[in-house]
């Protein structure tokens, strides 16, 4: 079995033009950065990996998760995690709601219960379950949304600019959390930025998109 | 999977349920109105209905009230918006004129109509305040306000009630366009708040309001319950007259009614041609001005009149609502004093039953009818937001078409109609009717905060292994409560101030607040309409109440959702 993240010749076009091609593999625990300047289709990627590429953009290629073709699986059946820039918290829901929606299903409640706890506790949120989102702090907001994504059990993760609204002091923590929680559990990780640092502290391999002429 | 199946089709649904009585209720009316009425025992063509209508003696003049209300309503009601909304857009007196305006866009028109009544009629409010004291009667003088021939009370009553429906139509355009800046940029050239706003901002804003426009003049031009209620009685308007002809039991007045309610439409086609040219020619004319650099020099006067006739129809409303109240608890009450001697709860006790009973049916009809809206409403957007189903241009005159055809010129036809196949009028065709007119109001105002979601909470919940329907159910609809209750609370208010379609599919059968209401215009029993009136208000103004309230207490803990 073939664990990792696998673009195979994806080639994106808008309205019959290429907007962008890639074929590239990422293995289970690596990261590979995505550079390139706004409007060159970065975000259309991640799009096309979850599953919820937009009806004026048509794609050819495959995706592959840990050796599935997961190209044209319905996009909650995929197993890709994504963190975007802003923490898209669910503001209906507590902190703790907010974990359980990103819980796979089963267990007991208390079961459950316990394992929220805990993620909240991995990332010292430790009595923050009753919380309203809207009251947290960026960075415990960041915190949040990462445990959510990770306790959806994940075998792969995209990254959206994830870190670009953070403040430089806290920018720096979140990314090391991320990547470090990333590596722990095996996953490829497939991030979209503009920012050097972000792309040199990852680690791993980069890709730069220039728009197609 | 049954949504998958069901989804789709919701669209075509909608447009059935919006377009289906409207096609069928003039298919309903040409055959008779040519003289075709098999269930009659009559096979046409004959022009005879036409040139019975033509040799009523009251026929021009209806026509001319018809035309002449209808427009000049429109004409005066967008004038004032234009004007207010150019002078005084994002001051505190604007803000505090909007905050009194929105709630009184739910105000039925019926209950709007009995109160401006009850204001200027001789023995009205506004003459026992001014009475004896600074006019000298001691008696209601002779004066005929009320119903006066040339229907300018029915025109006022309509100007009061579309004020707020255009400001808020217009603020909504305001939101989308770029224009503050550009009425920065013309006071800084030295043009005054006024000028400045109708000549840079005012042509864009209209291009967006226009459908709404249209609406209010098809509207206007074809009331029937402001016209019973505020309008002339020898000749009564077109529309009036086509309701008059419709409940005979002769079936000639019937093929006339058909006849009469395919003039209507004929009218109100004139009417919107006759506008759009108009529009062309204001255009021509302001050009000319915008080229002429005049900085406004009449603007501060311009600002005060278009200020005080936005007060005076906020005030006609609120005070018509306060003089509604006072009636239906006044005990006895002569001329010139200004309050009734004393408050009794006795008109209350004696219609209690009877407005119980049409309120339960109101409600009954309101409610199905708006859920029924907002599930097909929900479904349309949603199936565009997951399979790209969306509504285009031609799509969004769909959705006001069913407006823009005067009821006057179907709800007829589609009466005849039923009659014909034996379908029993009733209340469930009654809420198939009200349902043309509500769907598209609670469309209109559900799209935007829909359509304004961010998808992005979408990808975030799929991601984390949640069906499209949980995403909709546990994420999108619970962030959208308070567009949706606010959306319900539309779709009611339409559905509780329905005249036509509820008398005349109903079959005169079905009770509602606003038919009992209406049927007590021609009795003058100002203590019952009090009471009438006030429930009529009510059963509007609760829900959006309850629209304001309801999110407020569930989210109360969640700051992300309060401030929309």
């Amino acid at each position: 079995m073939n664990k990792g993240l696998t673009l195979r010749d994806v080639v994106i076009t808008k309205g019959g033009a290429p907007l962008l091609r890639v074929s590239h593999e990422v293995a289970a625990g690596e990261v590979l950065s995505i550079m390139g300047p706004s409007g060159v289709g970065k975000s259309t990627l991640l799009a096309f990996i979850t599953g919820t590429l937009a009806p004026d953009f048509s794609a050819t290629g495959s995706v592959w998760l840990d050796g599935v073709d997961i190209t044209h699986a319905p996009a909650h059946q995929r197993r890709v995690g994504i963190l975007f820039q802003d923490d898209l918290l669910f503001p209906h829901l507590s902190v703790g709601a907010n974990l359980a929606f990103g819980l796979r299903a089963g267990g007991t409640k208390s079961d459950r219960q316990a394992k929220i706890d805990a993620a909240l506790t991995e990332v010292g949120l430790e009595g923050f379950a009753g919380r309203d989102p809207a009251t947290l702090s960026g960075g415990q907001k960041a915190r949040v949304a990462l445990m959510r994504m990770l306790l959806s059990e994940p075998c792969g993760l995209l990254l959206d600019e994830p870190f670009s609204r953070l403040d430089t002091a806290l920018r720096a923590q979140v990314r090391a959390l991320v990547f470090a929680r990333a590596k722990a559990r095996g996953l490829p990780v497939l991030m979209v930025t503009h920012d050097a640092e972000d792309a040199e502290a990852a680690g791993g391999d980069i890709v730069t998109l220039t728009p197609s002429p | 999977m049954k949504s998958r199946r069901l989804l789709p089709v919701l669209p075509l649904l909608t447009l059935l349920a919006m377009l289906g009585p409207v096609i069928a209720g003039l298919y309903g009316t040409v055959l008779p109105a040519f003289g075709h009425l098999p269930a009659a025992g009559l096979t046409g063509p004959t022009l005879s209905p036409f040139f019975d209508l033509f040799d009523w003696a009251g026929l021009p003049r209806a026509i001319m009230l018809s035309v002449g209300v209808g427009v000049g309503a429109t004409a005066i009601a967008l004038t004032i918006v234009a004007l207010l909304t150019a002078g005084w857009s994002g001051t505190p007196a604007f803000r505090f004129l909007e905050r009194l305006l929105s709630p009184l866009l739910s105000v039925p028109h019926a209950a709007a109509a009995f109160g401006l009544a009850f204001l200027i009629t001789p023995s009205g409010w506004i003459s026992r305040a001014l009475s004896p004291a600074m006019t000298g009667w001691d008696r209601p003088p002779d004066l005929l306000i009320v119903q006066d021939p040339w229907g300018l009370t029915m025109m006022t009553g309509l100007v009061i009630k579309e004020v707020p429906f255009l400001l808020l139509i217009t603020l909504a355009a305001l939101g989308q366009a770029d224009t503050r800046r550009s009425a920065a940029v013309a006071q800084a050239l030295g043009y005054g708040r006024l000028t400045g706003w109708l000549k840079t901002v005012f042509p864009r804003v209209y291009a967006q309001i226009r459908l709404p426009v249209y609406v209010v003049l098809a509207y206007s031009m074809s009331v029937v319950d402001v016209a019973v209620i505020l309008g002339p009685n020898t000749p009564a308007s077109l529309s009036v007259h086509i309701v008059k002809l419709m409940s005979d039991p002769d079936i000639a007045m019937r093929l006339q009614g058909a006849a009469a309610a395919l003039v209507q439409l004929g009218l109100v086609i004139g009417a919107l041609v006759f506008w759009r040219i108009g529009e062309g020619v204001v255009a021509r004319l302001g050009q000319r001005w915008i080229m002429g650099g005049g900085r406004g020099k009449i603007d501060p006067i311009m600002c005060i009149l278009a200020l005080t006739a936005g007060g005076i129809c906020a005030f006609a409303v609120l005070a018509g609502i306060v003089v509604l109240g006072v009636w239906s608890f006044a005990g006895f009450w002569s001329f010139p004093d200004f309050l009734p001697e004393q408050f009794i709860l006795r008109n209350w006790m004696r219609h209690g039953s009877g407005t119980l009973a049409a309120l339960g049916e109101t409600a009954l009809i309101a409610g199905c009818v708006t859920l029924m809206a907002l599930v097909l409403t929900i479904g349309c957007l949603e199936a565009e937001y997951r399979y790209g189903l969306s509504i285009s241009a031609r799509g969004m005159w769909m959705l006001y078409l069913p407006l823009l055809i005067p009821q006057t010129a179907f709800l007829p036809g589609l009466q005849t109609l039923m009659l014909n196949i034996g379908a029993d009028v009733g209340r469930f065709p009654v809420m198939l009717a009200h349902l043309v007119f509500v769907l598209p109001y609670v469309f209109l105002s559900l799209a935007d905060p829909f359509r304004a979601w961010d998808v992005r909470m979408g990808t975030i919940a799929n991601a984390l292994g949640a069906r499209p329907d949980r995403v909709l159910w546990r994420v999108r609809l619970p962030m959208l409560l308070r567009p949706i209750l606010t959306a319900a609370a539309v779709g009611l208010s339409v559905s509780v101030g329905q005249y036509l379609a509820t008398l005349l599919i109903g079959g005169g059968r079905v009770a509602t607040l606003t038919t009992e209401a209406v049927a007590l215009a021609s009795g003058g029993d100002r203590r019952a309409i009090g009471v009438y009136g006030i429930m009529q208000t009510g059963a509007a103004l609760i829900p959006f109440t309850l629209a304001l309230v309801v999110p407020a207490i569930v989210w109360r803990n969640r700051k992300g959702l309060r401030h929309e």
